[in-house]
């Protein structure tokens, strides 16, 4: 029986899982919900603040680790969520998911090195 | 003797309760997947200049994004109780009980937004 | 003394194209179980109607059936929680149907073959007993109470979308070898559990557990699995194994 390489894959998931799992919802409240609301000060998303965000080292691994890890997850469950629903998935479908997970990742870090 | 085969429709999941609430916890996975580019366009629009990334703020503030968001919020909420619901039956064993794992878990996720609140206070 | 509706799904292969509902009528007392309801109907109804039972107390694992579409054991559900019914039996899901309520086990058989379910033992005694803890005892304990009932394979839409999956029962049983103290055919047993359809094929839906009537908790022992096969996967290059 030939090895999955489901390990590569699973333990980005489970990563990305354990992460959005931590602070998905509280991201999610702050920039969509009470930012856009007036519930927390439009200051806490200004230009400049986000600016100094992104041009600290902490801040950039950050941004790429938030967003590569959350297209990961997401990414790799839809992938299952398509066969769950009966589809035949196949290498290619599984690399047009993966694919465009690594694909943001890697614009999230040109992005922030830029 | 013809043994028969019952057929399995993409509908399966509708026959039992346990099974919708699996669906609801799998589709999660869509609106973080968008969250995820939201974040990444808010990203570019920085990168780019300030009135794009105004734009962009703008957009966000729409009553029909922030209603969105709530939903969104609600999803991933959802997403994250059930991984640490779950998580007990990952690990390999501890002489720990399953329930204090998943308390540990949910209160690790209170403390990481407080902290999260507090640090993005302006 | 109360009667509850039950409704068969009958398929008689030489007569039947595709499986079809029958209805009866069956007097109850409130102790009688959804397994003596298909008995009283054999005997004094309709003789016709075919399924599988022994033991009638849970661990002979033969009467599994869809109770109103949850897999249960039949003598351990008892008709006056559906009363007034309609109570609907069917076979478990994702067999094939042999006939009327009994399956085509043979998948199953299968596979639990290929998990090489059987003690291999790490030091041989000799004479002697082999050893071990209560701490031991408990590390695999619950996974060797599975009764092969199959309703954990009923319950598992992954084995229901692919039948190539090799399912809760027997990735439990591997694990029940590979967690015992004694058993050193571990490594014998990781191509089994590495494979696209053995742990990797579990998206941790976990109504197999839900619906196990011995508490073998196999969601546990298959996900378990899945940190050892990503070891397993990972870390091949640093410790070079001989015997795969």
């Amino acid at each position: 029986m030939k090895r999955s390489n489901k390990p590569i894959f699973w333990s980005l998931f489970g990563a990305g899982g354990m992460l959005s799992a931590l602070i998905g919802p509280v991201l999610i409240f702050i920039t969509g919900i009470a930012v856009p609301m007036g519930l927390m000060s439009r200051e806490t998303m200004s230009y400049e603040r986000m600016l100094a965000l992104v041009h600290n080292p902490i801040g950039k691994l950050a941004i790429v680790a938030v967003i590569g890890l959350f297209l990961f997850h997401g990414l790799h469950r839809m992938y299952h969520c398509v066969h769950d629903f009966g589809v035949h998935v196949g290498p290619g479908l599984k690399a047009i998911f993966h694919g465009f997970a690594f694909l943001g990742t890697l614009a999230a870090v040109y992005l922030v090195l830029a | 003797m013809k043994a028969y085969r019952r057929p399995v429709t993409a509908w399966w999941w509708r026959r039992n309760p346990y099974y919708v609430w699996y669906m609801v916890r799998e589709a999660s996975c869509v609106v973080l997947t968008i969250y995820a580019l939201t974040l990444l366009v808010g990203v570019a629009r920085l990168t780019q200049s300030e009135v794009r990334y105004e734009d962009w703020l703008e957009r966000l503030s729409r009553p029909w994004v922030i209603a969105y968001h709530v939903l969104a919020f609600v999803l991933v909420a959802y997403h994250a109780w059930t991984w640490f619901k779950i998580m007990p039956k990952t690990l390999p064993r501890v002489p720990v009980p399953d329930k204090a794992i998943v308390v540990a878990g949910v209160t690790a996720i209170g403390i990481c937004s407080v902290l999260l609140l507090w640090a993005a206070r302006a | 003394m109360r009667t509850i509706a039950i409704e068969c799904l009958r398929y008689h292969p030489e007569a039947d194209a595709a499986p079809h509902w029958q209805h009866y009528d069956v007097p109850f007392t409130d102790d009688m179980t959804v397994l003596q309801g298909l008995q009283y109907i054999k005997d004094e109804l309709d003789g016709s109607l075919t399924f599988r039972w022994s033991c009638r107390m849970a661990i002979c694992g033969s009467c599994g059936t869809m109770v109103n579409g949850v897999p249960r054991l039949g003598c351990e559900t008892f008709l006056r929680d559906y009363y007034p019914g309609p109570l609907r039996v069917e076979p478990l899901t994702h067999f094939p149907i042999v006939r009327d309520l009994a399956i085509d086990q043979s998948d199953f058989l299968a596979k639990l073959e290929s998990a090489k379910p059987w003690l291999m033992p790490k030091v041989d005694p000799g004479a002697e007993p082999h050893r071990q803890t209560p701490e031991q005892l408990a590390d695999y304990y619950q996974y060797s109470q599975c009764i092969n009932c199959l309703l954990c394979y009923a319950a598992c839409p992954q084995y229901g979308l692919n039948e190539k999956f090799t399912g809760p029962a027997v990735l439990a049983l591997l694990h029940r070898y590979n967690a015992d103290s004694r058993d050193g055919g571990k490594q014998e047993r990781m191509q089994l559990v590495n494979a696209e359809d053995g742990v990797w094929g579990c998206t941790l839906v976990g109504y197999c557990s839900e619906v196990c009537p011995k508490g073998v908790d196999p969601a546990r022992a298959v996900n378990q699995n899945k940190i050892e096969s990503t070891k397993d996967y990972f870390l091949r290059f640093l410790a070079p194994r001989s015997g795969r």
